[in-house]
């Protein structure tokens, strides 16, 4: 894995100001509807990225908990209206899930391969139920759960208390906007406590942990559902934007892209899984609007340079590279100091 | 009572399909630790190289059973020498380049055959049990199968190759300490692993139209009849399909196929559950 303690509970306040205001400004030169994806995307990312990058846990099934975000949003305002509760279930179900699931396997003393597996076969199991479940029967309260089709034209967000007050456009966008800031601080302030400094005490090593007396099994299960439940706030926000939720929110395929997203950025950094989904993301939305070149050609030929070439991703790559660079400077300063001297020497004698 | 024989049929027939699928990725597993997560797609490239040359021609059973694994397994052998020998060893980041190997061999496939169903006729005709119209053809899928198991097992236990083989599996240091190169036994697995990959997607081409995406459809499949099978290769992989297999048809018929799927990839994670070293790390220990 990557190097101790990367980073972690520095916040850069000045950077993170800087960067705030350019995304709130950012409506001022754009249209506002492919940044909207690009940040939900990212805090998906990031979802994966605290969990995989800090505690050492990869789920290939990450998306289980973006769907069910989705699915629950969709659900639960249909059947309540008013979009503040659905967007609280729609954190919190996810949560209770990766909770259950997380509990089953880390008490289990389940990791790498199994884990998994157990992760890819329970989304697996969500996609095969969901795209089943077309027909009348299938129906939660006075939503139809419309199997392969989903389900389209759900109330989407409101001002809260207010449900004729809908909210689109830019207003969305900086609805999002601060769902990930927002996520981004609470990462932060998780890296920062003892919880935190635990995780990644475990990601180094998990047996050096127990034997210290930290309960691994429990903070493995706490931060895997915190992450599931940031997921599941990245889904809910996705189908607000899509306005449709369908089965393919539990693919395969969105599993792998967010493990992309994450390796690309930047493993072991919080801002290295945003600038991967961004990045990545506006490449896919580019070769979407063209038909010579296969979408998924590239992703993989991506992943797989990657892989090999710089394991630890771009984000820590470039800081070590920049720690090179100003070793280097350090280095010819101090050559060119000595020389210095040492001419002056010379001219004294 | 034909009821019952047609659902004994369809039971041995969901066994053979999963032992088929699995058979490489077991080899490959099972010897190096290497999962695989380009397995489908290898699968699935057998079955284009096996439509394609049916189409070119040649007679379909020399397409599925020696041109299908010859083309996959030269495949395999440059997948093995650009790629996961680099990351012996490192077994996340073996599985996300091959996630990206799969990917890009999705797009590859979508690049040269389009993103259509492709299919050949099956070369069996049906026939009737009572009431029942039943394919000829999955009786040969389970004596393909069949063979291919008890082929792998005698390879495995009476030759050399075999002593070689299960001996890197156990201790790759102690082999090489006897002279044998390890990476060469590698090179040569990995080969022969995607050559099986090649023979199940040739043998199943028949079955069902061909997609680009199709390796999707086995890849979780022989996923978790590997992995919950354990390290042993053939008894391993024959037990978990035997039991996938059965589950899975049972609640079919009882159900829906839906549910029958279902059903199977839960006993999947109750299994892995309780034996987190795979059936084989618990039972029969000492088969091969």
């Amino acid at each position: 894995m990557t190097g101790s303690g990367f980073g972690v509970g520095r916040i850069r306040w000045n950077w993170f100001a800087a960067f705030a205001a350019l995304l709130v400004l950012l409506p001022l030169v754009s249209e506002t509807n492919t940044p909207t994806l690009l940040a939900i995307w990212a805090l998906f990312a990031l979802s994966l990225g605290l969990m995989w990058g800090y505690a050492g846990i990869l789920s290939f099934g990450h998306a289980a908990y973006f769907g069910l975000g989705a699915y629950t949003y969709a659900i639960a305002s249909f059947n309540i209206g008013e979009s503040t509760v659905p967007l609280l279930l729609a954190v919190l179900v996810p949560m209770v899930f990766a909770a259950i699931i997380g509990a089953m396997m880390f008490y289990g003393r389940i990791s790498d391969v199994y884990l998994g597996v157990i992760t890819l076969v329970v989304t697996l199991i969500l996609n095969r139920f969901m795209n089943a479940t077309a027909g009348d029967a299938y129906r939660i309260g006075n939503a139809r759960l419309g199997g392969f089709n989903g389900i389209p034209a759900f109330p989407i967000l409101n001002v809260p208390g207010e449900p004729d007050v809908q909210i689109f456009g830019t207003p969305y966008y900086y609805v999002v906007i601060a769902c990930l800031l927002g996520s981004y601080l609470l990462a932060r302030l998780i890296l920062g406590s003892k919880f935190g400094r635990a995780l990644v005490g475990i990601r180094e090593n998990e047996a050096r942990m127990e034997l210290l007396g930290y309960n691994v099994p429990a903070l493995k299960t706490a931060i895997f559902a915190i992450c599931g439940g940031l997921g599941g706030l990245a889904g809910a926000l996705f189908a607000n934007w899509a306005e449709i939720v369908t089965p393919s929110v539990f693919s395969l395929g969105q599993s792998a892209e967010v493990i992309i997203w994450v390796i690309v950025g930047g493993l072991g950094t919080l801002v290295g899984p945003m600038i991967g989904a961004v990045l990545l993301g506006m490449l896919k939305i580019a070769l979407g609007m063209q038909t010579s070149i296969d979408n998924s050609l590239v992703l993989g030929a991506i992943l797989i340079l990657v892989v090999l070439l710089i394991p630890s991703g771009f984000a820590p790559a470039f800081v070590a590279w920049r720690g090179r660079l100003l070793q280097l400077q350090a280095y010819r300063r101090h050559a060119r100091r000595s020389t210095r001297r040492r001419l002056h020497l010379k001219e004294a004698e | 009572m034909d009821y019952i024989a047609v659902v004994l049929l369809e039971i041995l027939y969901m066994i053979a399909f999963l032992a088929l699928i699995s058979a490489g990725l077991a080899i490959v597993f099972g010897m190096m630790r290497v999962i695989n997560l380009a397995h489908g797609e290898f699968v699935m490239l057998g079955g284009y190289a096996t439509i394609a040359s049916s189409k070119a021609g040649i007679n379909i059973y020399v397409a599925m059973l020696l041109i299908a694994p010859i083309v996959v397994g030269a495949v395999g052998l440059l997948v093995e020498r650009l790629i996961v020998r680099f990351l012996y060893g490192r077994m996340i980041d073996t599985m996300l380049a091959t996630w990206g190997l799969s990917l890009l061999l999705t797009g590859l496939v979508t690049l040269i055959f389009g993103n259509t169903a492709v299919s050949v006729p099956a070369p069996i005709p049906g026939y009737q049990i009572g009431r029942y119209q039943m394919g000829g053809y999955n009786l040969f899928i389970i004596a393909v199968t069949a063979l291919l198991l008890l082929g792998m097992w005698m390879v495995l236990r009476y030759t050399r190759v075999g002593l070689i083989a299960r001996g890197a599996m156990l201790g790759a240091d102690i082999v090489s300490a006897l002279g044998h190169n390890p990476r060469t036994i590698y090179m040569l697995t990995f080969t022969v692993g995607a050559a099986l990959s090649g023979l199940a997607g040739g043998v199943l081409a028949p079955l069902t139209g061909l997609l680009p995406s199709s390796g999707g459809a086995y890849i979780a499949k022989a996923f978790i009849t590997v992995i919950t099978g354990g390290a042993s290769v053939v008894a391993g992989t024959l037990t978990t399909a035997g039991l996938f297999g059965t589950v899975n048809q049972v609640v079919s018929f009882a159900s829906t196929p839906v549910v029958g799927e279902i059903a199977m990839l839960a006993l999947a994670i109750v299994l892995l559950r309780l034996m987190p070293q795979g059936v084989t790390g618990r039972f029969f220990r000492n088969s091969t």
